[in-house]
């Protein structure tokens, strides 16, 4: 049995070696992608991030533990995990800490949890996450947990892979807008101050309030394309105000289903990843057919300021097809 | 994109400080190793289950609680009834010479005692699976 065939029968193991595959991006990883793309497209994404300390590990414990023992009525979810940590630029070794916390989901085979390092990826998360999670996805878990690094200049990557990104904040770490991350009123679905234990909670739930209400003057201060982003107190370390939570992630799903924003940001999310491939494939096929001569060549003249960059391009394209017409995308490639 | 070594560390037993396991870590981080670290108070299921989950290449189980003649050959049971069969398994802790021994005909890489350097244990590593993971 290949490896996509035992984890479509729910083995454990061919699921674990997959991901590496895919993580590692060996052929067979890419035909397993190939694969095992058509089951994908189930799974609700939901991003957890938010600085390191905040509670996200913590939190997606708490969540999982909450999906998997529901309100009597409700069936519990199969929820998947994937936590990024950092990789060291020295080493490019990792420590990835983030299953300490989440040892209460153990002996549970209706729970995944892998761990992964960022491998100099910046965004917040690995170049290979967004595989990693189709793999998941494919493999029947109906949400997939993702925590970012979170130490991040922008976490932008996280909203473009999740329907729904919960930013974690927590006091102690400033409880001012200035200590608050730029940026995160763009991708936050769900507020969530966590640690509300801890004095300053007040503090920090205001600055967030006061943040989504200057973002949006004198409309519903939280309101955006017609989703109501709530602010919303934890204490994971206490199972405190997961419910909440939990509720406020099924609302955004169902918000997301019923205003067809569902759609749009997968297909956003799919064009943007074709675009992607698109760029990838063709420059390397390019490359693969180029003489090597050419290329010099075309360094050199843009160091002798011969030919600009573009018209280096257009040389170059013009040399692979001759019969190409010369005026063609000439300077806006 | 380039393959790494994936090591889980785990700490089973009911002996509460880990420094040993985290200083065992960071060295195979600064190897260039990807390190699992699991925290305290871990069953061998517990291990069993995240090594299989994470897909490492070896598990080293830090011990001080003297219960490794049960812990230690139960893990190694459990992973390869779970299909695990080239996963390395190391030990560290004070571990009597008999039972290190014993350990190793249980299928268990190596052991190494509290004076061990985290060089070697770098090095014992590095040899067992670079050239065998082409
Ligand atoms: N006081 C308090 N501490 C918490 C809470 N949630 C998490 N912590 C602690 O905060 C620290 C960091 O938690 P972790 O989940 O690893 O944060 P992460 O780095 O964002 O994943 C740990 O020591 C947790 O025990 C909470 O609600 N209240
Ligand atoms: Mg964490």
């Amino acid at each position: 049995m290949s490896l996509v065939e035992a984890l479509l029968a729910g083995e454990r193991l061919a699921l674990a070696r997959l991901l590496s595959q895919v993580e590692n991006d060996t052929p067979a990883g890419r035909a397993g992608l190939d694969a095992l793309y058509a089951h994908t497209g189930r799974a609700h994404l939901v991003g957890i991030t938010g600085s390191p300390g905040t509670g996200k590990s913590s939190l997606v414990n708490q969540l999982a533990l909450a999906l998997r023992r529901p309100p009597e009525g409700t069936p519990p979810l199969r929820v998947a995990i994937v936590a990024v940590d950092p990789s060291s630029p020295f080493s490019g070794g990792a420590l990835l800490g983030d299953r300490v916390r989440m040892r209460d989901l153990s002996g549970d085979p209706g729970v995944f949890i892998r761990s992964m390092a960022s491998r100099g990826a910046l965004g917040g998360l690995a170049r290979a996450t967004a595989a990693a999670v189709q793999v998941l996805d494919a493999a029947g878990f109906d949400m997939i947990l993702i925590e970012t690094v979170g130490a991040g200049q922008s976490e932008v990557d996280i909203a473009r892979l999740a329907h729904t990104t919960l930013v974690v904040e927590a006091p102690g770490l400033g409880d001012d807008i200035q200590a608050i991350k730029a940026g995160i009123l763009e991708i936050a679905d769900i507020l969530v101050v966590n640690k509300a234990d801890l004095p300053g909670a007040d503090n920090t739930e205001r600055a967030l309030r006061m943040m989504l209400e200057l973002a949006n003057p004198g409309r519903d201060p939280h309101e955006h394309q017609g989703w109501r982003v709530p602010v919303l107190r934890t204490v994971a370390a206490q199972a405190q105000g997961i419910p909440e939570v939990i509720a406020a992630v099924q609302q955004h799903a169902q918000h997301l289903r019923s205003s067809g924003e569902w759609h749009s940001r997968d297909r956003a999310r799919l064009t943007h990843e074709l675009e992607d491939r698109l760029r990838s494939t063709l420059a390397e096929e390019f490359h693969r057919r180029l003489p090597a001569a050419d290329y010099e060549a075309a360094v050199e003249a843009l160091l002798q300021r011969q030919l600009s960059p573009s018209q280096a391009v257009e040389k170059l394209l013009r040399q692979a097809d001759p019969a190409r017409s010369p005026q063609s995308g000439s300077s806006n490639g | 994109m380039e393959r790494k070594i994936r090591v889980l560390i785990a700490k089973p037993g009911l002996d509460g400080h880990d420094r040993g396991a985290k200083v065992v870590a960071r060295a195979l981080r600064d190897a260039g190793m990807e390190v699992i670290y699991t925290g305290l108070r871990q069953t061998p299921e517990m291990i069993a289950e995240a090594a299989l989950q994470e897909d490492v290449d070896v598990v080293g189980i830090s011990i001080l609680s003297g219960a490794h003649m049960t812990l230690v050959p139960r893990v190694v049971e459990l992973l390869r009834a779970n299909g695990q069969n080239n996963v390395r398994v190391f030990v560290g802790g004070i571990i009597p010479e008999n039972d290190a021994a014993a350990l190793l005909e249980k299928g268990v890489a190596a052991v190494y005692g509290p004076g061990s350097a985290t060089s070697q244990i770098v090095k014992d590593i590095q040899d067992a699976l670079i050239g065998a993971a082409a």
